[in-house]
């Protein structure tokens, strides 16, 4: 009875298709021998993949990005560790307002943010600084972790941490040896997912980046906007492939669904 | 031995929580603030300078044909994206709740790991699906009907609008769909149902609340969609992103951008808070 008919499996055939069609084209042309973007017809090439290394703009944005996203996702980790086990196990004033604040950047759109902080940094003198556009990247990623660790602390045994006291351990052995470890798996996959979506972030960083702070997605969309060639679905293919990667791992650690869906 | 532990002083979750709300407040509460008050500050055009205090940016925004052309158009766009995602996530997410384990992670993954794929990427994917020389015109010249221009209008930008969120649609979805007992979709057929009225009575109700905070996410993320207006709608396609960004960094005109920043902001708050009340209102008259 709940088994899917041929209809229903039409449709998500379709639907499949659908979802990955454009990303199947993107790592298709990356390997065209040809000028234009073309599908690869008359053989396969990598002189597009080896024009991206050999692109100085682009291998700049690339190390930009990643020790953007490495930096912003692992204090983001850092903030909100702390900040998570105060709202989770605490009722104090303002922590209503807390939870709200240290969320909201998951409902203001990114433009508006990305406008926000650019006053802000004009009016501090700080337009282009690689620190604050970490800053940026940490606030936009925070709510991402703390989601994640929100959940691991609230399906907690507090048990365990009571023998630990009872015990004779100090706070922060507790911490160390018996709350970390239970929500270590909070932890690795609220940094991933913080370190995929700094990565990946166009529309706020677009805003506050500088030539020597861009990172790679408004490279990219700068350059696709002037010319389009066949280095741009290499450039494309080489970000698919990391995002593959992280997504394997994420699934190894956490459990794809559980991050993106929530329970399991 | 007495069992201390935390909570033991009042101070604690503010400790624990002060660096991480001393970042929000200067980095999200502060430009928010400095952002609203330039909206309300004159441009001199000659100049670039900012000063004095003037609602001449939100007056030319509301009237000015230019504006609400834009507004109405990021409107329907987004409310049409939505309508899509509603149409084709909905029952995606009933297909794949119904598909077994191993096909259930493993198309769960297919469809929402695009999600993690960078946005720019996935515009460009579909500028080359959609373009002059692609798979699709090429087969529509293949078929005699020869090709089509679809890049920049605003059925690609919705395309491309729907690939992005579709994710964000089937995850609410998915998760109602979750804590639905199969046994009363069961029930139902049992007691003779057809199976369209066991889906209409019985699951659509159950998973309402689910569909409809994915339109709202939908929606919101649309409305405020960057990358894909950007790259796929061209120079005569704006939409409300766009049209900040050309007023920051073409024109300049701050303050202007500010203005449009800050009804984007409102308009999506309203539509968010909306949708709220609706929702628990729903649930509420459902146990009431």
């Amino acid at each position: 009875m709940t088994r899917n008919g041929p209809v229903a499996l039409f449709f998500h055939t379709l639907v499949v298709l659908f979802m990955l069609a454009p990303l199947v084209i993107v790592c298709l042309v990356a390997f065209t021998p040809e000028n234009t973007l073309s599908l690869p017809t008359r053989g396969l090439s990598l002189r597009w993949f080896e024009a991206v290394f050999h692109h100085p703009d682009f291998v700049q944005s690339f190390w930009n990005s990643l020790w953007l996203a490495l930096l912003s996702a692992t204090l983001a980790v850092a903030l909100a560790v702390p900040a998570s086990l105060a709202i989770t196990r605490w009722e104090f004033p303002g922590r209503g307002f807390l939870n709200g604040l240290f969320l909201s950047p998951l409902i203001i759109p990114h433009l508006v943010l990305g406008v926000a902080m650019l006053r802000l940094f004009a009016l501090v003198g700080a337009t282009g600084s690689f620190g604050w556009l970490v800053a940026a990247h940490i606030v936009i990623v925070t709510p991402y972790v703390m989601r994640l660790l929100i959940a691991a602390i609230t399906g907690f045994d507090r048990s365990v941490e009571h023998a630990a006291y009872s015990l004779g351990a100090s706070e922060a052995t507790v911490f160390r040896r018996v709350t970390l470890p239970m929500i270590l798996p909070g932890v690795t996959g609220g940094w991933l997912i913080a370190f995929i979506n700094s990565f990946d972030e166009l529309t706020m960083s677009i805003f506050i980046t500088s030539p020597s702070t861009v990172t790679l997605p408004v490279r990219m969309y700068m350059y696709a906007t002037e010319s389009i060639d066949p280095m741009m679905a290499a450039v494309s293919a080489i970000i698919i492939g990391i995002t593959v990667v992280a997504v394997l791992l994420l699934d190894r650690v956490y459990g794809l669904d559980r991050i993106l869906v929530g329970q399991k | 031995m007495e069992a201390t532990g935390p909570g033991a002083r009042r101070s604690t979750p503010l400790i624990l929580s002060a660096p991480a709300a001393l970042l929000f407040a200067s980095l999200i509460l502060t430009p928010l603030l400095l952002t609203a008050l330039l909206s309300f500050n004159e441009f001199e055009h000659a100049t670039g300078r900012t000063h004095g205090f003037t609602v001449g940016h939100y007056l030319a925004v509301l009237t000015d044909e230019y504006y609400l052309e834009i507004f109405l158009r990021t409107f329907r766009v987004a409310a049409l994206a939505t309508a899509i995602c509603v149409i084709v996530g909905v029952p995606e997410a009933y297909i794949l709740s119904r598909m077994r384990n191993p096909w259930r992670s493993v198309f769960l993954l297919v469809v929402l790991a695009p999600l993690l794929v960078s946005v720019v990427v996935r515009a460009f994917g579909w500028s080359m699906l959609l373009g002059p020389e692609g798979p699709i015109n090429a087969a529509l010249v293949a078929l005699g009907i020869g090709r089509v221009r679809m890049l920049y209008t605003e059925w690609t930008v919705i395309v491309a609008l729907v690939h992005v969120m579709l994710p964000f649609m089937i995850i609410p979805v998915w998760t109602s769909l979750q804590k639905l007992d199969p046994a009363v979709e069961q029930a139902a057929l049992s007691f003779g149902a057809s199976r369209a009225t066991a889906i209409v009575r019985v699951v659509a109700p159950q998973i309402l609340p689910g569909i409809l905070s994915g339109s709202l996410i939908v929606f919101g993320l649309s409305a405020s969609a960057f990358a894909i207006p950007g790259l796929l709608g061209g120079r005569r396609l704006k939409m409300v992103a766009t049209v900040v960004y050309d007023q920051y960094l073409s024109d300049l005109n701050w303050p202007m951008g500010a203005t449009v920043a800050v009804l984007l902001l409102a308009a999506n708050l309203v539509v968010m808070l909306t949708y709220h009340r609706v929702v628990e209102g729903h649930y509420r008259r459902r146990l009431g």
